[in-house]
């Protein structure tokens, strides 16, 4: 039988506030276990939350990245359970009325082919703490550093058809909500992470099968792994006549597999009420036009500018809007040139290899922008040629100055006077009697010998064109 | 001066009749002759208070004002920085807050002295202050019978002139309740009014803090002092506070006084009834109409409160759970064993029995029939009253149904305890300011009047019955015997 799957997202990505959502507390990650958790963190008797307005801002420019709707009355309820990490016994979530809803997102696959994945809801609410269970000798430990982290829960609709499809979409939200500036996407840190619902179906069926939700993948490869691992055991299950059950799982990257963490079955009732300590979110048509206006370029939209204001193919514009960080380099090059593709060129081929090959983010590389412009102005203007230009970048990769310190110190000015490169040439000739006997003779191929010749006779720096201007002439006799 | 007004005590400290030291010493030798009887207090911060009354007589000497040097205690169920705060229970025996709650900070920046904490039902939950962990507290009018609750022990302090008035709070009725047994003054302020922050939570929906005093006018200079908006409440109201009393004193002529048919039915205590029918012809006398109306909805406030306070105390309550403060049960087998006997032992009948309500209203499958129909009754009593303010200015009638009853009399009995609430819960459920003031006698036991005001009118309530005061002694009468 032919299978089909559904899978739907959850997608948690952590707000990047300062300040945690209900506390002022800081949201900074990486401190001693409890030291930045407060009393409002910590549940303490009598104490109360307050809105930190900034994640309302927030939730507001995801929505409208992503056309939902945004709810002008939405509602902090509380989700109750017991847990260590979990100090007050609920988790203040949103329920009925989440603040943004029915939306979307576009992704463009792998094969050029495009697909609308459907935004359920995003809704708002905090993040518990930590349980640690080493070091603790049959005990554990309770880190309330993270508790009262701000989140969104971003849940697609089941429009995702297939591992690769999961994670082109979550790849679009991480690159979404970093280009909103609303999550630092940091996901070793668990700032972006998500649960997959997975089931599959024969094809051609319109109900959904039974679904069983993997928790807490938090890169892309295990979302990949996660899923593709877990289709086969559902398909499995239903070849050989089982049934699979609701449940949910976790995802072992050690071993490669799901493995059951609790079913539905015992699954706790959190019976959710309206939080009575926070007044129902308001959100007006001018917090809206604000944040509207405040939205920075989109990752779509940048694509199809790149395509139009500087004739880039589709592919190169996508690579070259991965982030604002890349777009606004490759921006910055591209402006005080006259050659786009070039700069194109150069920030995807070059500096992408190097910075990839030093593991280091575009921001962090040694050639800023500026340089970069600086460097590819002089092929621009033919001081150098396209090959004499790397060994300029190696060199200012390696921290030797700008691109005219280093081509003034090493001298590798290109040689544009038509009377020295002539010399060149007519030596270079001379010197070879019998490949000219053979190139005058029909033998065309040999052309590129005497070019090698020239740039071996000048370093590499006469001009290509003019080198080729004059042996054309000179060969010719 | 123990038997001395707030008001006239705040006057006698500024005009330097007697040091703030020497009445602190004064109020507190009576507490430690006079508590064993009525079990008032959990915590007597006599040292402390001894430092703050130094320091206070220092800053009157220096032409310092307004309520500075005045003793007063508050209900354990506020935050007390450096000082247990119990809320009558014994999950919370072993509990020294480290923070002040906003009304404690309000109140000392005032000029007000702590003497102590207050008994009280634990976690608010009574009507007769028997709940407490740390027994029932006793009424001064006759030491057998109950002084109401659930701020029984704020009444019973202020009724025996162990202190010139205490901080309470009233969900279902908590302050105006205890206030009429214990034959006091108490105001519990529109929702919002007064900021929750650090007082520990019951019902959050329904909860407010307020006072319990001799008169109207010392409620109005206490709840100048602690009312106002605060930042940390989302739920407090940003609304300018009024000074509460130089309102005071204004005429009565004109105002409708609308007088509740369903209050006065057959459930009411006849004699109890007879001093109302009396305090509406004093009203009268002042030149106030009074209109009979109706709150249809009104007889549901009962089941209606007891869906959502439940509901919300369930939820509330879950943070006391042996991690972080308060009790452990000890050597605990596992997590499980360790949630449930923790709160198995920590918490008492009656707050066990609530947190199964409203667990089991919220629960899938019951939400709708009881939380969510809740919701919608509240909004109906509501509506009732706002109409009901379309045509009176003040709403009056009892407070409760009978005087105080006897210790143990309705304890195995917990619905005939929650009908002790049945004129009160409607005002919480609306949001409303509501006061009690002594309004006559019945078998030698007071009774109270409950004065009902639109949303932040609470200057109007106020100003009826310092009217009422004027015109009546009720309010000047004390227990005898030993409270004397």
């Amino acid at each position: 039988m032919e299978w089909e799957t559904v899978i739907g997202l959850e997608i948690h990505a952590q707000l990047a506030t300062r300040s945690k959502i209900f506390s002022g507390a800081t949201t900074a990650y990486g401190a001693a276990p409890n030291s930045q958790a407060c009393l409002v963190d910590l549940g303490y008797p009598g104490v109360l939350p307050v809105l930190n307005e900034g994640v309302v801002r927030m939730a507001v420019a995801f929505g409208l990245a992503t056309d939902c709707t945004i709810a002008p009355r939405s509602v902090f309820a509380r989700k109750n359970y017991f847990y260590p990490d979990l100090p007050k016994g609920y988790q203040i979530s949103q329920y009925e009325l989440p603040v943004v809803h029915s939306g979307q997102i576009e992704l463009e696959l792998e094969d050029g082919a495009h697909k609308t994945i459907g935004i359920t809801r995003a809704h708002l609410e905090e993040d518990a703490g930590k349980s640690l269970h080493e070091d603790f000798q049959g005990q554990s430990g309770i880190d309330l550093n993270r508790a009262g982290t701000p989140l969104l829960e971003i849940v697609s609709e089941p429009d995702l058809r297939s591992a690769r499809e999961a994670v082109a979409y979550m790849k679009a939200i991480h690159q979404l909500v970093r280009y909103l500036g609303i999550c630092d996407g940091n996901m070793q840190e668990g700032s972006f992470r998500c649960d997959a619902n997975i089931s599959v179906r024969p094809v051609g069926r319109h109900e959904f099968g039974t679904r069983a939700e993997i928790k807490n993948l938090n890169s892309f490869r295990f979302v990949e792994r996660a899923i593709l691992f877990e289709v086969e055991r559902q398909v499995d299950i239903l070849e050989s006549g089982g049934r699979v059950v609701q449940e949910t799982r976790l995802y072992d990257p050690e071993r490669d597999e799901t493995r059951p963490m609790r079913s539905k079955e015992e699954a706790n009732d959190y019976r959710y009420f309206p939080d009575p300590d926070l007044l129902p979110l308001e959100i007006g048509p001018a917090l809206v036009d604000e944040v509207r206006a405040a939205l920075p370029e989109l990752p779509r939209q940048k694509r199809e500018r790149f395509v139009a204001e500087y004739g880039l193919s589709a592919y190169d514009a996508g690579v070259l809007s991965t982030s604002r960080a890349v777009a606004d380099y490759y921006e910055t090059v591209a402006g005080g040139l006259g050659d786009k593709k070039l700069a194109a060129n150069w920030v995807m081929g070059e500096l992408a290899g190097a910075l990839n090959k030093a593991g280091l983010e575009i921001t962090a590389s040694p050639l800023d922008a500026e340089a970069m412009l600086g460097l590819l102005r002089r092929i621009e203007d033919e001081t150098i040629s396209g090959k004499i230009a790397k060994e300029v970048f190696e060199a200012m990769w390696a921290g030797e100055g700008d691109a005219d310190v280093v081509i003034e110190a090493r001298g590798l000015r290109q040689i544009t006077d038509a009377g020295s490169v002539e010399a060149v040439v007519t030596e270079v000739i001379a010197a070879n009697p019998r490949q000219l006997e053979q190139y005058r003779s029909g033998k065309d191929k040999l052309f590129g010998f005497f070019v090698g010749q020239v740039m071996k006779a000048t370093g590499g720096k006469a001009n290509p064109a003019l080198v080729n201007e004059l042996l054309k002439r000179l060969l010719a006799g | 001066m123990h038997g001395m007004t707030l008001a006239g005590i705040a006057r006698a400290l500024r005009e330097r009749e007697f040091s703030s030291e020497e009445l602190v010493r004064h109020l507190l030798e009576r507490i430690g002759r006079l508590d064993s009887e009525l079990n008032a207090f959990i915590t007597v911060t006599g040292e402390a208070a001894l430092d703050a009354a130094r320091e206070a007589d220092a800053r009157l000497a220096d032409g310092g004002g307004g309520l500075t040097g005045v003793p007063i205690a508050h209900k354990d169920i506020f935050c007390t920085a450096g000082v247990k705060t119990s809320c009558g229970s014994r999950m919370l025996d072993n509990f020294v807050s480290p923070y002040d709650a906003t009304v404690v900070e309000r109140l000392r920046e005032a000029g007000t002295i702590m003497l102590g904490k207050t008994n009280m039902d634990e976690f608010a939950m009574g009507s007769s202050n028997e709940t407490s962990f740390y027994g029932p507290v006793r009424n001064p009018w006759d030491t057998q019978r109950v002084p109401g609750g659930s701020s029984g022990g704020s009444a019973a302090a202020v009724a025996a002139r162990l202190v010139p008035a205490a901080t309470g709070t009233d969900t279902g009725g908590s302050i105006r309740q205890p206030a009429a047994l214990a034959g006091i003054t108490g105001i519990k302020p529109t929702y919002g009014r007064v900021s929750r922050y650090g007082m520990i939570a019951f019902a959050s929906s329904l909860d407010q803090a307020g006072v319990l005093t001799q008169t109207a006018e010392d409620a109005a200079l206490l709840l100048t002092a602690m009312s106002g908006h605060d930042p940390r409440d989302s739920t407090s109201v940003d609304a300018p506070v009024p000074d509460y009393a130089a309102g005071l004193g204004e005429s009565l002529e004109g105002l409708t006084v609308g007088v509740v048919e369903e209050f006065m039915d057959e459930g009411l205590d006849p004699a109890n009834a007879a001093a109302i029918e009396a305090s509406l012809k004093v009203l009268e006398g002042l030149g106030a109409k009074v209109r009979r109306i109706s709150l249809p909805n009104i007889g549901l406030s009962v089941p209606t409160y007891y869906v959502v306070a439940p509901a919300e105390c369930s939820s509330n309550l879950s943070r006391f759970d042996g991690i972080r403060f308060g009790y452990r049960a000890q050597s605990p087998r596992d997590l499980e064993d360790l949630y449930k006997r923790s709160r198995g032992e920590g918490f008492g009948a009656e707050v066990k029995r609530r947190i199964m309500t409203g667990t089991y209203v919220l629960s899938a499958g019951y939400y709708d029939a009881y939380y969510l129909k809740a919701q919608r009754v509240r909004q109906l009593i509501a509506a009732d009253f706002r109409q009901a303010f379309e045509s009176v200015d003040v709403i009056v009638g009892p407070t409760s149904p009978t005087p105080a009853f006897e210790l143990g009399a309705k304890v195995d009995d917990p619905v005939t305890m929650y009908l002790n609430d049945i004129y009160t819960i409607g005002v919480n459920l609306a949001g409303l300011p509501g006061l009690s003031a002594p309004c006559g006698f019945v078998d030698g036991l007071p009774v109270g009047l409950q004065i009902v005001g639109r949303a932040f009118d609470e200057g109007r309530i106020l100003n009826v019955a310092h009217r009422f005061q004027q015109e009546t002694d009720w309010h000047a009468r004390a227990p005898g015997g030993a409270f004397a």
